[in-house]
């Protein structure tokens, strides 16, 4: 059933996000450390386990697929409930370092590819 | 009449949000097609207009979340608030292959750690740049510098002051909204083309909307790989940066 696949979806992000928090707590942050993480981990995990007693038919594949399809138009969603207002009155400081950050970002991502790849061979 | 109307839009406020982010997509995907003949995809044109419409909203109603706080618009506000966002990206791992994932297990924690410094180290230099002198307001500017929730909660834990706090969160937010909009076309850059570097750039960002918007108008099949890292990225920054990174800048200044 659908509702099963939804249900074992939610499972895994209330797992998570209370494990997330639970780490928080231990680590002294009021955050969620990686709950979100955690939870896709649980979800791969239980997805890939033969043999369990959860069988994940197609019907219950159908209902996490739906969420998954669902993700582009929630991150158009959350797009226009950014505060742009906010980020663009901050001015020239806060402009001046978040470009800064960004494009030193995406600068590093190539860099720590191959050095990552080079210290294997 | 109108009344009426606007009622039944906003009693039912998350179908509402269904039916105007369908509307924006499609039209979104109307552009793409008819206007940069598909070069610019679909998706990233309805990130790009639900930011300018996040920017429009907060002129008009003044408030802090965007087109949101308009009446008949609040369920696009949960629809994309935190909740949904992050059941979505959940769903998203439902198609990831444990070999990548493991492949790029190690490196992928490393760069979380690194993101967190390497975006804080910057934050704080330029707020040195512009004259802040004192190390609680270049801790707090440089923990906005990681994510706008990395931001506030350093600079609470430090009594930061509310003006640099707020600064702290613009830093943040121009992060997320830069990554959102850049990503599509850095990508071929930067070879953010595999499970491999979407997690190294996902720890590296560490905003988990800038990567979650980024890499879905990129090849929404690297999402839950960026998404992964990234999702651990403010934990680690609300541990990191009140604690070791102040101490850092505290030493110096």
């Amino acid at each position: 059933m659908v509702v099963y696949g939804v249900a074992l979806l939610s499972f895994c992000m209330l797992a998570g996000v209370f494990l997330g928090r639970l780490l928080g707590y231990l680590l002294g942050i009021d955050a969620n450390v990686g709950g979100i993480g955690i939870a896709m981990l649980l979800l791969i995990f239980i997805a890939n386990k033969k043999n369990t007693a959860i069988k994940i038919d197609a019907s219950s594949k159908s209902g996490i697929n739906f969420w998954n399809a669902m993700y582009i138009p929630i991150v158009v969603a959350m797009a226009a409930k950014q505060n742009v207002l906010a980020a663009i009155s901050g001015g020239w400081m806060a402009l001046t370092a978040g470009v800064l950050v960004v494009f030193l970002s995406f600068i590093a991502v190539p860099i720590l590819h191959k050095l990552s790849k080079s210290k294997e061979h | 009449m109108i009344d009426i109307f606007n009622n039944t839009l906003i009693s039912n406020s998350i179908i509402t949000a269904f039916l105007f982010i369908g509307v924006v997509t499609y039209f979104s995907y109307w552009i793409s097609k008819n206007l940069t003949g598909g070069l610019i995809h679909g998706s990233a044109i309805a990130i790009v207009l639900g930011l300018v419409l996040a920017y429009i909203g907060g002129l008009l109603e003044g408030g802090t979340k965007g087109l949101a706080d308009m009446p008949i618009f609040a369920g696009v506000g949960i629809l994309g608030g935190a909740m949904f966002r992050d059941f979505a990206i959940v769903a998203t791992a439902f198609g990831v292959d444990i070999r990548n994932l493991k492949e790029a297990g190690f490196i992928g924690s490393v760069s979380i750690v690194f993101g967190v410094v390497f975006s804080f180290l910057i934050g704080a230099l330029v707020a040195l740049s512009f004259g802040y002198t004192d190390a609680i307001s270049i801790t707090t500017i440089g923990a906005g510098a990681a994510t706008y929730i990395v931001g506030p909660v350093t600079g609470t834990a430090l009594s930061a002051s509310t003006e640099v706090i707020a600064l702290s969160v613009a830093v943040g937010l121009i992060k997320s909204i830069l990554v959102m909009i850049m990503t599509p076309f850095i990508a071929p850059i930067i070879k953010l083309d595999n499970p491999y570097s979407a997690m190294i750039f996902g720890g590296l960002m560490g905003t988990t909307s800038g990567v979650a918007g980024g890499l879905a108008a990129t090849n929404p099949k690297l999402v839950p790989y960026g998404a992964m890292t990234a999702t651990f990225y403010t934990g680690v920054g609300c541990l990191l940066a009140p604690s070791v990174l102040f101490l850092l800048i505290d030493f110096f200044i």
